[in-house]
């Protein structure tokens, strides 16, 4: 197994050790707590994936957080680090007014995490959407399909790095007469 | 000749034939608001399944956006929805705006205000002409068209164009209003009220339009939130939750208006609540303009907002930052922001993926239409066929935001 690096936060970012919710998941889920980090107030938390669908399940489910609305969830390609693609959840909870953002990192050779639409039923198409576009699988998903781009389409997927931003596949065979 | 005897009853009734039928809805229907194609399993007239199929209008913005700086994208913003591009504009320019950490003078944020309340009701008029269009009640669209036209007349001398308007700026506006806007504007919203009538009486006591819409598409405030839905089709489920309200921005912390909520989570509640919603932004419009303050429209900023042109003609290092800006962009700092803004349909938020430099590293926008038809197959099973139509209206869905 890789070894991971120590938790560095970024340069012009705050640590967010400190932040009650952060306290509360480094307590609950130790093993798998990188580090958090606070932007513009945003608070993102850095776990291991193994964990996600706990950490999701606590977070739903604790009376005290009662993370209830799932915003957003997308993707980042780093294409020059060990860990490929970073998956960002946000959530808010409507009764307790209150935001966080999830960060993991999953691997190119095994681009798979798990789903997160059994606690959520909204998550269902913001994760077909990541499949769609950045080709991360979600384990215990119930229509794992793409969902902007057509079923057949094989060209890879479009909002990788090394994705072409005119496209590639068919395009190439086009015979312009100029 | 003989008479024959009656059949007997298990005779008569031939065999019922009852199998599921599927049947693909779209994508070229007038109904689905854009190209949007809805594959349903019917029994009877009853839908048992439904299943979305998106991106007919997939242009791939999100993509486009790596590639650009992040001024260039906002023209980029009208297309996302093309019925509320100001609202967009808003919402783009209000998220670089948290990643840049700058603040904007009061008289832009009231600016920004009025003109994002003016296109909600834009949105909300729209929608109620084509929602009760696909109902059948064909008069209501022709009144509210002829009300929004007016508004738009508004942005064409604001901004020269009707829909792809891009007046917004990060660190202020493009351009001040003149006296001839405040003017019309105070007209309209006098007149306002009285045209709101009118739709009433056209649909108020409509039983038509009261069958189609009352207990059609229920969904109760917890589905609603888990399934992410927000704006009006959130609150039609009583749940409590407007971004304006909740994270203030703009001038709307300033303003005295209330939240309607609807308590039954019925198409009927959320064409109510859009009813609402257009008196209290008007509300919200008449009261920013008395408390209008004077000063500048755009933040001095050099570094990130274009300086005047008076001031580019006159000043060599004016000049110099304008050049900057224009062929490189404005150098954002490391980091990721969300930022979600209430449009007249839902949270319309961004999510900025920053590595410095003039172009977003990574651009995530949360449209509402695109979360919304997640929520499809939950909130029309069990209706009939015509209502799927009145559920695509009740989202007020814009394809070239969903499929982005």
């Amino acid at each position: 197994m890789r070894k991971a690096k120590p938790f560095k936060v970024p340069r012009g970012m705050k640590n967010g050790a400190d932040h009650p919710l952060a306290q509360k998941i480094q307590a609950e889920f130790a093993d798998f707590y990188i580090g958090a980090t606070l932007f513009r107030d945003d608070l993102s938390i850095h776990l291991k994936r193994e964990g996600l669908f706990s950490i999701c399940r606590f977070l739903k489910e604790d009376p005290a957080l009662d993370f209830d609305y799932p915003i957003h969830i997308s993707s980042v390609d780093f294409p020059n680090e060990a860990e490929r693609f970073e998956v960002v959840y946000e959530f808010y909870s409507i009764r307790k007014k209150h935001q966080i953002r999830l960060k993991t990192r999953v691997p190119e050779d095994d681009c798979v995490i798990d789903s997160v639409t059994p606690l959520w039923a909204g998550a269902n198409y913001l994760e077909r959407e990541v499949y769609d576009m950045m080709g991360i699988r979600f384990n215990n998903h119930p229509e794992m399909k793409r969902i902007l781009l057509p079923d057949e389409y094989d060209e890879g997927y479009p909002l990788r790095k090394n994705f072409p931003i005119q496209g590639r596949g068919w395009r190439d065979t086009f015979d312009f007469p100029h | 000749m003989a008479v024959e005897n009656p059949p007997t009853e298990e005779a008569s009734l031939p065999l019922l034939k009852t199998e599921e039928v599927l049947l693909n809805l779209g994508p070229q229907h007038p109904s689905t608001h854009g190209v949007l194609k809805v594959i349903v399993t019917l029994e009877g007239e009853k839908v048992i399944k439904s299943e979305p199929v998106l991106g007919f209008l997939h242009r791939g913005v999100e993509k486009i956006a790596e590639q650009i700086t992040y001024n260039q994208f906002i023209p980029h913003t009208d297309r996302l929805d093309y019925i509320c591009a100001m609202y967009n504009n808003f919402a783009y320019v209000r998220a670089v705006e948290k990643l840049l950490d700058i603040t904007v003078p009061w008289r832009a944020e009231y600016l920004r205000t009025i003109v994002a309340e003016v296109q909600r009701i834009i949105g909300h008029l729209f929608w109620l002409g084509t929602q009760a269009l696909d109902i059948g009640a064909m008069t209501v669209f022709f009144f509210t068209f002829r009300d929004r036209e007016v508004l738009l007349d508004l942005f064409v001398d604001l901004c020269g164009a009707r829909l792809t308007t891009s007046w917004y700026r990060v660190g202020g506006v493009e351009r001040d209003f003149t006296d001839k806007i405040i003017d019309d504007l105070y007209r309209f919203i006098d007149s306002f009220p009285e045209k709101i009538a009118e739709y009433d009486a056209l649909l108020i006591r409509n039983r038509i339009w009261l069958a189609r819409t009352k207990d059609i598409a229920v969904i109760s405030g917890e589905d609603a939130i888990a399934y992410g839905l927000t704006g009006p089709t959130l609150r039609g489920s009583g749940v409590d939750y407007d971004l304006r309200k909740v994270s203030p921005y703009g001038a709307y912390g300033h303003v005295e208006w209330t939240v309607p909520l609807g308590t039954k989570g019925d198409t009927y509640d959320r064409y109510w609540i859009r009813m609402e919603e257009m008196k209290e932004s008007s509300k919200i419009i008449r009261q920013c303009l008395d408390q209008l303050p004077k000063g500048p429209y755009k933040a001095y900023l050099p570094k990130f907002v274009a300086p005047d042109k008076e001031r580019v003609f006159t000043d060599m290092e004016s000049m110099i930052y304008q050049f900057k800006l224009y062929s490189g962009g404005f150098n954002a700092p490391e980091g990721d922001i969300y930022c979600g803004t209430e449009a007249h349909k839902g949270e319309l938020g961004f999510y900025i993926v920053s590595q410095g430099g003039g172009k977003p590293y990574r651009m995530k926008i949360r449209a509402p239409s695109f979360v919304h038809m997640g929520a499809f197959d939950h909130m029309a099973k069990g209706y009939m066929i015509a209502d799927i139509i009145t559920i695509f209206g009740t989202y007020d869905i814009v394809m070239g935001e969903c499929d982005r």
